[in-house]
């Protein structure tokens, strides 16, 4: 368990020191959402049915791009041979790490969305859904990314290879979260159901995506 | 892992082992004994396997044959996994460029050791001339420096098998001296050292395991015969 803390203390205070990483991911969120609607026109509520889809690609995308160094980092500088060598099992350091990331990246995005939110007319009320459903799905997406990050260790700048491998595995997340957040903003169909099915999904991911990436690593490293 | 319950180590056994890299044969049929309280040299030209070796023994690489064993001074009915009693070294530091050399150093304290202990980590600033430094981030650091910040972990934590893989590389002569005074600690107090290296290293008494005796001068090292053979 101190082995599991550390590896995830470590990489919350890497997060937060390499502090560019974070900044490059909010500023593509940021931009991928200010050019929608200079590309659509100033229709509000055209903006506002589509506004909380955009949310969530953007959200997803943004993830994307920060989780491509998951492993890169300790790849280079040797690290991940010493964290392989330890006790803790390689599930349990992919874990961590992806709890960091979520912590790290995850979480201010799915802050920041209401505020991006704005420039799409997104209804304020709402916020609370919106930050909530996010708060779901964002650990998925650090865990499902963890496995398209060990996937493309070995090509060293997988992110485009990172986003064709992982961006259909996202679909569900992304369907029932936008689905959870429709229904409570007055679509038809009930709320709970969606979200319960979302936090199904994200529960799977915590469960399951450890042992692929682990599984991942370990074919590119012994093989 | 060096809490009271953990078994001791009394040799490392390897017999036999094999390892192909990309389709062709590394290692082949190579055997030996590390005992307690011994400084291996492995020696060979370019190629011939020496990292391979080290990462095979550290469970990096997957065998194609023969097996890695450790040996232990006391009967053990259920050997821990060896991994958790070797400390592997690479060409690489392993060390964080944005956290100071003592955060790094704690890290792998409670990463491989489970605890944080102070004293383990003065002693390893000590030993490798890094008391100056150690509250520096690691990224300003020479590269000498980061070297020794990466050699100070085997300090920090205690393991009884040492793998290095070229430790000397990017050291001066004072660090050097540090090097091999830290390997003769570390063996006189029973534990063991695997240095792959191509330069000598002052560590007191020491084995050379040379790779490839039968090797030709083939490049590639198509056709080289890995059998390790043990001089001195």
């Amino acid at each position: 368990m101190t082995a599991f803390l550390a590896v995830l203390r470590r990489d919350i205070a890497l997060g937060l020191r390499e502090g560019g990483a974070l900044g490059t991911a909010l500023g593509f969120y940021l931009v991928v959402i200010a050019i929608l609607p200079l590309g659509l026109g100033p229709d509000l509520d055209l903006l506002q049915r589509i506004s909380g889809g955009v949310l969530w690609i953007g959200l997803l995308l943004s993830s994307l791009l920060s989780i491509d160094r998951l492993f890169a980092h300790d790849l280079e500088d040797g690290s991940l041979d010493v964290l392989m060598s330890g006790a803790l099992p390689l599930e349990l350091i992919v874990a961590a790490k992806a709890i960091a990331h979520f912590l790290v990246f995850g979480l201010p995005l799915v802050l920041f969305a209401p505020l991006l939110g704005l420039m799409l007319n997104f209804p304020l009320p709402a916020a609370g859904v919106l930050v909530g459903t996010m708060a779901i799905g964002a650990p998925a997406v650090s865990f499902i990314g963890a496995i398209g990050a060990a996937l493309t260790l070995p090509v060293g700048r997988g992110g485009l290879l990172l986003a064709l491998l992982m961006l259909p595995f996202f679909i569900p997340i992304l369907i029932f979260g936008v689905a959870t957040l429709n229904a409570s903003l007055g679509g038809p169909g009930s709320a709970a159901t969606p979200a319960l099915i979302l936090t199904a999904l994200m529960l799977g991911a915590l469960v399951l995506a450890p042992f692929a990436a682990a599984f991942a690593l370990r074919v590119q490293f012994r093989g | 892992m060096a809490d009271e319950g953990a078994p001791i180590v009394s040799a490392l056994a390897v017999s036999g082992l094999s390892c192909h890299r990309g389709g062709h044969a590394v290692l082949e049929n190579v055997t030996f004994r590390v005992a307690a309280g011994d400084v291996v040299l492995l020696i060979g030209p370019n190629g011939v396997g020496k990292t391979t070796l080290l990462r095979a023994i550290a469970g990096l690489l997957r065998l194609s044959g023969g097996e890695i064993t450790l040996e232990w001074r006391d009967a053990v009915s259920d050997p821990p996994p060896t991994r958790a009693f070797m400390h592997v070294f690479g060409p690489q530091n392993a060390l964080k460029p944005t956290l100071t050399v003592r955060e790094n150093l704690q890290f792998w304290q409670r990463f491989l050791g489970e605890e944080a202990d102070a004293e383990a980590i003065a002693a390893a600033l000590d030993a490798f001339r890094l008391d100056d430094l150690a509250d520096l981030p690691v990224s300003v650091l020479s590269t000498g420096q980061r070297r020794r910040a990466g050699l100070a972990r085997l300090i920090a934590v205690a393991r009884p098998l040492w793998l290095l893989d070229e430790p000397n590389h990017g050291l001066d002569a004072a660090s050097r001296r540090s090097l091999g005074d830290a390997v003769r600690a570390h063996a006189n107090a029973g534990g063991m050292a695997l240095i792959a290296t191509h330069s000598e290293i002052d560590a007191g008494p020491v084995r050379r395991l040379q790779l490839g005796v039968e090797a030709t001068d083939n490049a590639l090292g198509d056709g080289v015969d890995a059998r390790a053979g043990m001089l001195a």
